[in-house]
């Protein structure tokens, strides 16, 4: 068996980027809440916005800093990997994502040292200031990526000269189709599954008994937040999937699983597909719903994969399942959702045991629901890296044997299977330490002792 | 690329260039810091030295993005060449960046597990810096090139002259660490860095000479651009103030001047990218694109370029801002535990 470069840098790429995902799709909704949390702090004064900031600014520091080491290596991914797609794209793309460092990364980073390290040496709006800025990094940040993403998904405002993409308009660029339900849907998922992690964090203290009021408070908080956003979540997944119905209808149809064009067209509950044969077996669907959410119409007439070579098609079964696991899981959030906030108007919420635990459990469902979305928005595309336009095949970088990215793959394997466990047993244990108290000195500086610095006013430094 | 009237490439060349500096410079100084850190001979003085630059790592880190964001944006077909060449090189980078980059955070959280990230701190500083300095000696050697991609192997970078730089980085970030070290504390551990950094001086110039001994002799190209008439005439400064700062450097750190030494140590990182940038100018890809050919097209840039000209005096200014707040020594009586 001869080792394929260009798989194995595939499997590489989902392996690298799929970790990192997991910390945007945290710290993004984390920075927002703790600079909600300082801000209230600010105008109120109370201890008890204190003590939940600093417990949740421990555990961004720790994720933070693992989201920055397994960000730095996204970029490289790039060239290491994928040295033809850069050459290719690099006059439309390299803007999009050198903005992304400018206006993000370096906001982040900075002003996460002032968040972090400074909260006795600056003055306290400058911390709440600092707390924003780092804030709205995160969301620059998705703004950037994404507008790169989505760009590789519906381009536009682009011109091809010799096999290379050259710009034409850099807001058709910016402001791809997909763009605008792209990043609505993402940083809402982002959102969602930084409330259920609060949510499924405040129940257990509360549960355990560890800080229970603090505990409360991220509970309403929580809640608060996911009445409002799971629904808008779902109703923003389904104009984030018409719009892919408009223009990739293909990803559309191995999302459905359907392989003949088909009007009215059942939706399948369950399937399992086979590429091969082009059919499904043992499917299990609901007649006419496929048309009525996709041609939003009884009897609409939805194209099937067949309609496309088959050198054109996705891999059907991962986007088929992701699918349903992701909105599946988006179902339950609601559920749960809904029956918290019936609980607390019953006045029930903290005591009913079994929705406790059932909010821990949904802490991850977030991680889950986000990685599956990529899946299906990523593995769908294929087999193009920029839709339509340019293969995966024809972006990988040439002068790499197999052997070269099984290293590397290995490599990654290793040190991601050591840091990430070790970084979420070090957040788990942060948890179970429970919110100290603000006199505590272990609550001042994210979980580090009251300053790693003292200056001497009036030296230079 | 080539006949517009009003081109890009230099203003982009310069501020790529910066931003390369700039970075050298700065994550140069706290990769320098850690690799200094494996060598501090009492555990208070290792945690002085990592807390000098714990709150200021991810920002310096975040110049290496801008770099090879940057290097992608402005000379792509660069950029689709050199990475691919140094594919080691730079894998090795960034895992060890990892273990560095996380050690920060997770050294607080479990005791038995301390000496490991302390560990990873020192060893990924170590090993970052010899990737970097890899791929710098890879890059003077130039690469093999079939149309727009490279067409060598994988391990094209293994030549005792890239391990040459890589060693001799090491000792050009640890001189920088202790210039840093030397700023920001005090007494015995002052000492100690000053002594460090005579170690480090001596290791800087060694491998200055070398290289720039070296070079000339495998490439004629760099032997014609310093050893022909009238070039040699005009060149000739670069080396002699390189050798009139590395003497000044040595009594400097033996002195009690506590500013000076990181000043001096970047002046002769200034001198070197200076030497480096004369021999190659104006490849970007020795010895097969210059920066004219390499360039991305003249929208790209210009889209860039007015966003960066807005946004990089923000950032150095909030950057400097930040210095400001951390400025002073760290001290031990109020370390971490
Ligand atoms: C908390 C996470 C979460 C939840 C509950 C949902 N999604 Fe989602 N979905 C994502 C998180 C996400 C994501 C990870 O953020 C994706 C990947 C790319 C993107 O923009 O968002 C995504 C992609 C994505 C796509 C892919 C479009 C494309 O890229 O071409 C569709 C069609 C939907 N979603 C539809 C839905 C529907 C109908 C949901 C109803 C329950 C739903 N999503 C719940
Ligand atoms: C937002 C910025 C992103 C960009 C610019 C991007 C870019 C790319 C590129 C260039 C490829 C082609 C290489 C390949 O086929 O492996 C790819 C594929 C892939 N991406 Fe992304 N990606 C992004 C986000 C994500 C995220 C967040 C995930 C998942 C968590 C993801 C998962 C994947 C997977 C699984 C593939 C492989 C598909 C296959 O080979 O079948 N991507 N992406
Ligand atoms: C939907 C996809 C993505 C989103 C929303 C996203 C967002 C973020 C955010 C919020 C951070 C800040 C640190 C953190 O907490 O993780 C970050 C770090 C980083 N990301 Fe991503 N990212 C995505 C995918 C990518 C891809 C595909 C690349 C590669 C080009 C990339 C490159 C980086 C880099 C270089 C950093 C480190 C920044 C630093 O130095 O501080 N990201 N990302």
């Amino acid at each position: 068996m001869t080792l394929d470069p260009l798989i194995l840098s595939r499997l590489q790429w989902a392996w690298v980027i799929a970790w990192h995902i997991l910390l945007p799709a945290f710290t993004v909704g984390l920075a927002a809440y703790i600079a909600v949390l300082e801000g209230l702090y600010f105008l109120t004064g109370r201890d008890i916005w204190f003590r939940i900031s600093g417990f949740w600014t421990r555990i961004f520091a720790v994720s933070f800093g693992m989201g920055v080491v397994s960000g730095i290596i996204m970029p490289f991914q790039f060239g290491t990997n994928w040295s033809r797609f850069s050459d290719s794209t690099a006059n439309i793309i390299s803007p999009l994502m050198a903005y992304e460092g400018f206006m993000a990364f370096a906001l982040e980073a900075t002003f996460l040292g002032i968040l972090l390290f400074a909260r006795k040496l600056v003055p306290p709006w400058a911390h709440f200031g600092a707390a924003i800025m780092v804030a709205i990094g995160t969301l620059f940040s998705s703004f950037w990526i994404l507008a790169t993403n989505s760009w590789m998904q519906t381009p536009s405002g682009y011109q091809i000269i010799d096999g290379r993409f050259f710009p034409r308009s850099w807001t058709d660029i910016i402001f791809s189709p997909s763009f605008p339900f792209r990043l609505a849907h993402n940083d809402t998922a982002f959102f969602v599954t930084t409330g259920f992690v609060v949510l499924g964090v405040g129940a257990w203290l509360v549960r355990r008994n560890r800080s229970p009021e603090e505990g409360r408070m991220m509970m309403r908080m929580a809640l608060n937040l996911l009445i409002v956003l799971v629904p808008l979540q779902i109703y923003l997944g389904d104009l984030h999937g018409d719009n892919t119905y408009a223009y990739q209808p293909v990803k559309v149809a191995a999302m459905e699983g359907l392989w003949d064009t088909a009007g009215p067209m059942p939706w399948a509950v369950f399937a399992i597909p086979l590429q091969d044969e082009q059919r499904n077996i043992y499917e299990l669907h609901i007649p006419h719903l496929g048309s009525l959410l996709l041609d939003h119409s009884w009897n609409g007439t939805v194209k099937g994969l067949k309609e496309w070579p088959r050198d054109q098609q996705p891999p059907v079964w991962p986007v088929f399942f992701a699918f349903r696991i992701m909105v599946g899981i988006g179902l339950l959030m609601l559920l749960v959702a809904i029956v918290g906030w019936a609980l607390r108007l019953a006045g029930r919420l903290y005591d009913t045991g079994w929705f406790l635990v059932l909010c821990q459990w949904f802490a991850p469902a977030g991680f889950i629901a986000v990685l599956m979305g990529w899946t299906v928005t990523e593995v769908g595309r294929q087999p193009w890296t920029v839709y339509g336009l340019l293969r995966t095949a024809d972006s990988v970088t040439p002068s790499l044997t197999g052997g070269d990215v099984l290293a590397s793959l290995l490599l990654y394997g290793i040190v991601y299977l050591v840091m990430y466990p070790a970084g979420i047993a070090y957040m788990a244990g942060i948890v179970r330490n429970g919110v100290a108290a603000a006199d505590d000195p272990g609550a001042i500086e994210s979980g580090r002792p009251p300053q790693p610095f003292q200056t001497a006013p009036g030296e230079p430094g | 690329m080539d006949g517009a009237v009003l081109s890009l490439v230099p203003v982009w060349t310069f501020l790529l260039g910066l931003t390369v500096f700039y970075y050298v410079l700065f994550d140069g100084f706290d990769l320098g810091v850690g690799i200094l850190y494996g060598f501090a001979p009492r555990e208070d003085w290792r945690e002085l030295v990592m807390n000098s630059v714990a709150p200021i790592w991810d920002g310096n880190e975040t110049w290496l993005v801008l770099g090879g964001l940057g290097l992608l944006a402005v000379f792509p077909v660069a950029y689709a060449i050199i990475i691919p060449a140094v594919y080691f090189p730079i894998l090795i980078m960034l895992l060890a960046l990892v273990f560095r980059g996380v050690a920060f955070e997770f050294r607080f959280r479990r005791p038995a597990m301390r000496r490991f990230w302390n560990n990873s701190f020192f060893v990924g500083s170590m090993v970052a810096t010899f990737a970097q300095g890899v791929v710098l000696g890879t890059f003077i050697q130039g690469f093999e090139v079939k149309g727009r991609v490279f067409s060598g192997t994988s391990l094209d970078w293994v030549t005792p002259f890239a391990m040459m730089t890589g060693v001799a980085l090491m000792f050009g970030y640890g001189l920088l660490g202790a210039g840093w070290l030397i700023i920001k504390t005090e007494d015995g551990l002052q000492h100690w860095a000053r002594k460090a950094g005579q170690v480090c001086l001596v290791g800087t110039a060694l491998a200055i000479v070398a290289v720039s001994v070296w070079t000339p002799l495998i490439d004629p190209f760099v032997a014609r651009r310093w050893f022909t008439w009238p070039n040699i005439g005009l060149l000739i400064p670069v080396p002699v103030l390189t050798a009139a700062l590395t003497f000044a450097e040595w009594f400097i750190l033996r002195s009690k001047a506590e500013f000076l030494p990181f000043l001096g140590g970047i002046g002769l990182f200034l001198l070197s990218y200076c030497g480096i940038v004369v021999s190659l100018w104006p490849m970007i890809v020795p010895f097969h694109y210059s920066i004219a050919q390499a360039a991305s097209s003249e929208s790209t840039q210009a889209f860039l370029l007015i966003g960066t000209l807005f946004l990089l005096p923000i950032i150095l200014g909030y950057t400097a801002w930040s210095y400001w707040v951390f400025r002073g020594k760290v001290r031990g009586d109020l370390g971490y535990h």
